[in-house]
């Protein structure tokens, strides 16, 4: 469980997060949605402790993280995954280096059964017998499916998504909707999906929360989130996002 | 007027305190990682790269160095009659001076500055945060082995560097100016101590941690963007040469 208290972050006087509350359960999926620049990133980075806020608490079981040293927070993190907004693989390693990577770190398995595991990881993506391949000859969406491959090849509880299907066309979109829903699954895992992509949100989710300028304004199960009433909520259900950039 | 030219001077030096403390944050915070796990591997690629880039560069600079040295020296001793000097006096002001100097900043600017173009498109790629994420402590998965390449590797680049600089001498001794091969030779052991070459590879040490350190932190430190790459990647060179030739200097008092 995860559970966001009061968190505020300022990057200097620039207020990007302010006084969130929200509560993320065990298993399930929350998308969090909201325009560009509202602070969806900061919010999921605030939560894996790449950043620290501003204020308030941000409790991990029973563990406030918000201002943890970074070698408490890096044993934490062994249990959680990530899928960065634009991947972020190591391009100076192979496919299979890069899902083998934290194994490589932190076990001691030998090369044999790293090997079995990297390439179980990339048949669940949909990638079998990339494993040579550099990320340079990727496209976006198979990108995007080996950073979700290196995420679970260490088995963690809690996996966060920042915007996995922006930049895809509509059918990759759909494959990736479908691997995090399977990957919820199969693995039982807790999963955070930061989207633009309201399609996505309703189809992946349990819950939905929005944030708007900086601030949480909605959230609630997939079903009530359709009806709620706040016109910004509107806006954003109608693919009308009225921001400050639109 | 004047008070704002001091507030001026009284910003920069702050702003050059921060600097300063920043990057000893970052080596402090690299020593600390030593302990912790050393990646063989990684230092050992790092210093091939390190020998394969700057090796070429190396043998010429100290070549031609080595040569013009002897050509303004042994046209001058020989008037005084003092050529069974040369071969002494170059061997010192290479292994002291122009040997670790030179080596230095040609590692700097190629070495350094590669080291900054990698680790800030690492930084700009969110790849950092995702060493981050799976655990890894980018100062020591990505600084020690630089550092220890460098602090390895610049030294030995340095002997390699000091050799090439003599003999250049001797070739321009024996051919130009008429210096037979036996007094250059000889001369060198009768000037030059052993602690010419040691003192000359000390620093070559300190260099090789001031190259991989700045070279790293301007990385780290980049700002988002492509444009972000290419300046820091410039500073980077640029301080890494400024700081070899001021600690040369306090190297030199200290060791000589
Ligand atoms: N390191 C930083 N320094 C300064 N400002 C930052 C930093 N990171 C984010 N911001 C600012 O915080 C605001 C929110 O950024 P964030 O990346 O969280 O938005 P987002 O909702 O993820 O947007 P997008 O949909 O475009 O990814 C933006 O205005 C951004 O400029
Ligand atoms: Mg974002």
């Amino acid at each position: 469980m995860i559970k966001i208290e009061n968190v505020s972050m300022s990057f200097g006087d620039k207020k990007v997060l302010d006084n969130i509350n929200l509560e993320i359960k065990d298993g399930e999926t929350l998308a969090i949605i909201g325009g560009s620049g509202s602070g969806k990133s900061t919010l999921l980075r605030l939560m894996i402790g790449l950043d620290h806020p501003t204020g308030g608490k941000i409790w991990l079981r029973d563990k406030d993280i918000a201002h943890m040293p970074e070698k408490e927070l890096d044993e934490l993190r062994l249990h959680m995954g990530m899928v960065f907004q634009y991947s972020a693989l190591f391009d100076s390693m192979t496919v299979g280096d890069n899902v083998a990577f934290g194994l490589r770190e932190h076990t001691d398995y030998g090369e044999e059964k790293i090997a079995e595991i990297v390439k179980e990881k990339l048949e669940v993506v949909g990638l079998p017998g990339t494993e040579d391949m550099m990320p340079g000859e990727l496209s976006g969406g198979m990108k995007k499916r080996v950073s979700l491959a290196r995420a679970i090849a260490f088995g963690p509880e809690i996996i966060f998504y920042d915007e996995p299907s922006s930049g895809l066309d509509p059918i990759m979109t759909d494959k990736i909707d479908e691997l995090i829903i399977s990957t919820q699954k199969r693995l039982g895992v807790t999963s955070v999906v930061v989207t633009h992509d309201m399609d996505s949100a309703i189809h992946i989710a349990d819950r939905i929360a929005m944030i708007y300028e900086g601030k949480l304004i909605a959230v609630d199960t997939v079903d009530n989130f359709r009806r709620i009433e706040d016109s910004r909520v509107r806006a954003f259900l109608r693919g009308l996002y009225i921001g400050k950039e639109a | 007027m004047f008070v704002r030219f001091l507030e001026i001077i009284g910003a920069s030096v702050l702003e050059l305190l921060y600097f300063i403390g920043d990057v000893m944050l970052l080596f402090i915070g690299a020593v600390k990682q030593m302990p912790v796990k050393i990646r063989l591997r990684h230092v050992i690629h790092q210093m091939s790269h390190l020998g394969v880039d700057t090796l070429p560069i190396v043998s010429l600079t100290m070549m031609f160095t080595g040569m013009v040295m002897t050509l303004q020296v042994a046209n001058e001793f020989i008037k005084m009659g003092a050529e069974s000097t040369v071969g002494g006096i170059i061997a010192i002001a290479i292994g002291r001076e122009l040997g670790p100097v030179l080596v230095g900043v040609v590692a700097a600017g190629r070495v350094g500055s590669a080291m900054t173009a990698e680790i800030s498109t690492m930084k700009v790629t969110e790849q950092i945060d995702a060493l981050r994420v799976m655990g890894t402590n980018p100062l020591g998965y990505l600084v020690v082995p630089r550092m220890l390449a460098c602090m390895i590797m610049v030294p030995l680049l340095t002997v390699y560097g000091d050799v090439i600089g003599v003999v250049g001498g001797w070739g321009v001794a024996k051919y130009y100016a008429g210096i037979s091969s036996y007094v250059y030779v000889n001369s060198i052991p009768e000037y030059a101590v052993l602690n010419d070459l040691t003192g000359g590879l000390v620093k070559a040490v300190v260099f090789g941690v001031v190259i991989a350190v700045l070279g790293c932190y301007y990385g780290m430190k980049a700002p988002e963007g492509a444009e972000g790459v290419g300046k820091a990647t410039t500073r980077s060179v640029v301080s890494a040469i400024v700081v070899i030739f001021m600690l040369n200097v306090l190297l030199s008092m200290v060791l000589y």
